[in-house]
C-alpha cells in the first residue's frame, strides 16, 4: 500500500506564503523547483503571480508549526499587495479589454477575502451545500432540468455578449447580463436558500438561548427572592400568604401570558388589583370577559375601579374582594363587590370623599355611569359602566 | 352522614393543607399524587367527592376523569387548580367535573363547595363563570345543529354574570326574584350545555386561546 502523499497545505517554513513549500511537499520535489516555475510563469502575462495568489488564498495553512515572525507577516502582505498592483497594471495594459480587469480582479479579491475570513467549518458547510445542490439534486429530474435551464441561460447570455460585443448596444448588453444572472441564480438558488435557512436556524437557536437566560434571571429575581422573604416571615401567616399570592400572580402572568400587551383592560385591572392586594393584604379576585384596548375614558374607568377596590379593602373588613369586568357590545362594565360590613350609600356620600369624587364623579366626567349598592351588614357593590 | 372525599394533587404539602382545612362534615378517605394512584384509590374507596387537581403529571385531571368517571356514577368530581388556563378548566368540566374552584379559596368556602357537589349541585367559582361566559360569548358563526344546547338563555346569562360578580346562590335568588332552587337549576343547565354542546365555537375558542 503506497504511503499517501502529504496533504496539499501551505508550509510554515515559508519565504512568502508557504505555497511553493506546500506544493513541493505534496509532489515530493524540491521547493526551489516550484519557486522557479512560479517565477518563469510570471513572465507569461503574470500567470505565475495569479496562480501563486490563488494558491495562497485557497490552500489551508499547516495546522501546527513554528510561530511566524512579525516581520515576515508584514513583508508578506507588502509583497502581496505590490504583486497584485503590478499584475493589475500589467493586465490593464496588455490585454484588449484590459480596462475590464481591475474591477474583475477587485471582485475576485473581495470573494477571496470572504473565503479567508470564514472558518474551516463554515467552508466545509458551504462546500457540502454546493455539492448537494449541484450533484445530489442533479440526480432528480427536476434538479437536472433546473441545472440544464440554468446552464442554457448562462450560455445564451455569454453568446449574446460575444456576438453583440458592441459597446453602443448597452441595452442588449444589460439584457444579456440579466439573462446570465438569471441562469446563475437558477443554479445556485437552492444553495442560497439553504444558507439563508441555516442562518435563520442559528438565529432561532440564539433567541431560544436568550429566552432561557431571561426565564432563569426572572426566576432568580422573583421566585427565589420571594422564597427568601417567606422564610424570614415564617411567623406571620398573613404576610406569607400575601407574598405567596403576589408571587403566584406574577408567575402565572409569566407562564400563561396573562398580562401581555400594554394598555389592555384585563391587564390594567389585574395590575390595579395586584396593587391593592399588596398594599392592604386583601385577596382581589379579578374575572374579565372579553378585552379591549384602553383609551382615556376606559383608563378613567379602571382608575375608578381601583378606587372602589381600595375602598372595599380599607372599610369593608373582609379579606376578599371580587372584581368582574365585561366588554359588551355597547359598553364596558366593571363590578367591585365585597361581603363586608356595608354602609348606607346616601348617608356616607358626603364624608367619604373617595366614593363621591374618585369613583362616581370620575366616571361621570367621562360620560359613564356609576352606582353603589349597599346596606349596613350586607356588603357593597360598586357598579361602573362606560360606553365604548 | 359525612361526605367521603379523595384528594388528588401532586403536592403533598397542598394535600396536607386541604386535609387540615376541610371542616366537619367532610372525611378525607384517600389521597393520590398521580393519575394511576388516583384511579386505584377512587376504585378502592368509592368516595362521594373527588377533589381533583387540573394539573397532574402524566395526563392531569382529564386522564383521571376519562378512566373512572363512567364507572363511578355516584362519585362527583370537583376541579381544583392554581392555573388560570381557561381551556384546561373547560376541558375538565366537559370531561365530567361538576365544578371548579381555585386553590386560593378559603377553608370554609371549600368545605361548603364539597358539600354542595356531594348533594348534586354544581359549583361555579366566579372564575369558572367568567370562562363559560367567554366561551359562549360570540353567537355561532355556523348554523348550530342543536340550538338548545349551543346557546345560553338570557336568564342563564344573567345568572352566570352574577356568579362571575361573586354573588352566592342566595344573593342571586333575591337579586332576580327567583328561588334558590331555580338558581341551582340554571347553573346545572349551564354545566350540562357546557358538557354536551358540540358547539363549533367551543373548539374554536379553545384553539384560539391556545394559540395566543
Amino acid at each position: 500500500m503506497p504511503a499517501r502523499p502529504p496533504a496539499l497545505i501551505r508550509s510554515r517554513r515559508q519565504l512568502l506564503g508557504g505555497v511553493s513549500g506546500g506544493i513541493a511537499g505534496h509532489l515530493g520535489v524540491r521547493a526551489a523547483i516550484i519557486r522557479v516555475v512560479f517565477v518563469l510563469l510570471s513572465f507569461a502575462g503574470g500567470l505565475g503571480l495569479v496562480l501563486y495568489g490563488a494558491f495562497w488564498i485557497l490552500l489551508p495553512e499547516e495546522p501546527d508549526g513554528p510561530e511566524r515572525r512579525r516581520f515576515v507577516q508584514w513583508a508578506k502582505y507588502a509583497v502581496a499587495a505590490a504583486a497584485a498592483g503590478a499584475e493589475l497594471i500589467l493586465l490593464a495594459r496588455s490585454l484588449p479589454a484590459g480596462s475590464l480587469f481591475p474591477p474583475l480582479i477587485l471582485g475576485l479579491l473581495g470573494a477571496a477575502l470572504i473565503w479567508r475570513q470564514s472558518g474551516e467549518v463554515e467552508r466545509a458547510r458551504w462546500w457540502r451545500m454546493s455539492r448537494t445542490s449541484l450533484e445530489a439534486r442533479g440526480a432528480e429530474r427536476a434538479g437536472r432540468l433546473r441545472l440544464l435551464g440554468g446552464a442554457a441561460l448562462v450560455v445564451v447570455g455569454a453568446v449574446l455578449v460575444l456576438v453583440r460585443a458592441d459597446i453602443s448596444a448597452i441595452r442588449d448588453g444589460s439584457i444579456a447580463v440579466l439573462v446570465a444572472l438569471a441562469g446563475i441564480a437558477l443554479i445556485t438558488g437552492p444553495w442560497w436558500m439553504r444558507t439563508v435557512s441555516s442562518l435563520s436556524d442559528e438565529r432561532r437557536e440564539r433567541i431560544r438561548a436568550q429566552e432561557r437566560a431571561e426565564i432563569a434571571a426572572h426566576l432568580h429575581d422573583s421566585v427565589l427572592q420571594t422564597l427568601a422573604l417567606i422564610q424570614r416571615n415564617a411567623r406571620s401567616p398573613r404576610e406569607v400568604a400575601r407574598l405567596a399570592r403576589g408571587q403566584e400572580r406574577e408567575l402565572r402572568g409569566l407562564l400563561y401570558g396573562e398580562p401581555t400587551a400594554h394598555g389592555l383592560l384585563a391587564e390594567r385591572l389585574r395590575a390595579a388589583a395586584a396593587d391593592v392586594d399588596d398594599a392592604y393584604g386583601v385577596t382581589v379576585d379579578v374575572v374579565v370577559v372579553g378585552d379591549i384596548d384602553l383609551d382615556d375614558r376606559l383608563l378613567a374607568l379602571v382608575a375608578a375601579a381601583r378606587e372602589a377596590m381600595v375602598n372595599a379593602a380599607k372599610h369593608a373588613g373582609v379579606d376578599a374582594v371580587s372584581v368582574y369586568a365585561e366588554v359588551e357590545a355597547g359598553a364596558v362594565t366593571v363590578f367591585v363587590k365585597d361581603r363586608g360590613v356595608g354602609f348606607d350609600p346616601i348617608g356616607v356620600c358626603d364624608d367619604r370623599q373617595g366614593l363621591r369624587g374618585s369613583i362616581v364623579a370620575r366616571v361621570e366626567r367621562h360620560g359613564g355611569t356609576a352606582s353603589i349598592k349597599s346596606a349596613p351588614g350586607e356588603g357593597a357593590e360598586v357598579q361602573l359602566r362606560m360606553p365604548r | 352522614m359525612n361526605v367521603r372525599v379523595v384528594l388528588v394533587d401532586d403536592h403533598s404539602m397542598f394535600r396536607a393543607g386541604v386535609r387540615a382545612e376541610l371542616g366537619d362534615p367532610v372525611d378525607v378517605v384517600g389521597e393520590a399524587a398521580t393519575v394511576a394512584e388516583a384511579i386505584a384509590v377512587i376504585r378502592a374507596t368509592a368516595p362521594d367527592v373527588v377533589l381533583l387537581d387540573v394539573h397532574l403529571p402524566d395526563g392531569g385531571g382529564l386522564a383521571v376523569l376519562a378512566a373512572v368517571a363512567a364507572e363511578r356514577a355516584d362519585t362527583r368530581f370537583l376541579a381544583l387548580s392554581v392555573s388560570d388556563a381557561a381551556e384546561d378548566v373547560i376541558e375538565v368540566i366537559r370531561a365530567g367535573a361538576r365544578g371548579y374552584v381555585t386553590k386560593t379559596i378559603s377553608a370554609a368556602e371549600l368545605t361548603n363547595a364539597v358539600r354542595r357537589v356531594a348533594e348534586g349541585d354544581v359549583v361555579f367559582s366566579p372564575r369558572l363563570a367568567g370562562f363559560v361566559l367567554d366561551a359562549f360569548r360570540d353567537s355561532p358563526s355556523v348554523p348550530s345543529i342543536d340550538p338548545e344546547l349551543d346557546q345560553l338563555t338570557p336568564r342563564e346569562l344573567e345568572v352566570l354574570r352574577l356568579l362571575a360578580r361573586g354573588y352566592a346562590y342566595k344573593e342571586i335568588a333575591s337579586e332576580l326574584f327567583i328561588s334558590i332552587k331555580t338558581v341551582e337549576t340554571h347553573a346545572s343547565n349551564v354545566l350540562r350545555k357546557l358538557q354536551l354542546s358540540n358547539r363549533h365555537q367551543l373548539t374554536r375558542w379553545a384553539n384560539e386561546r391556545r394559540l395566543t
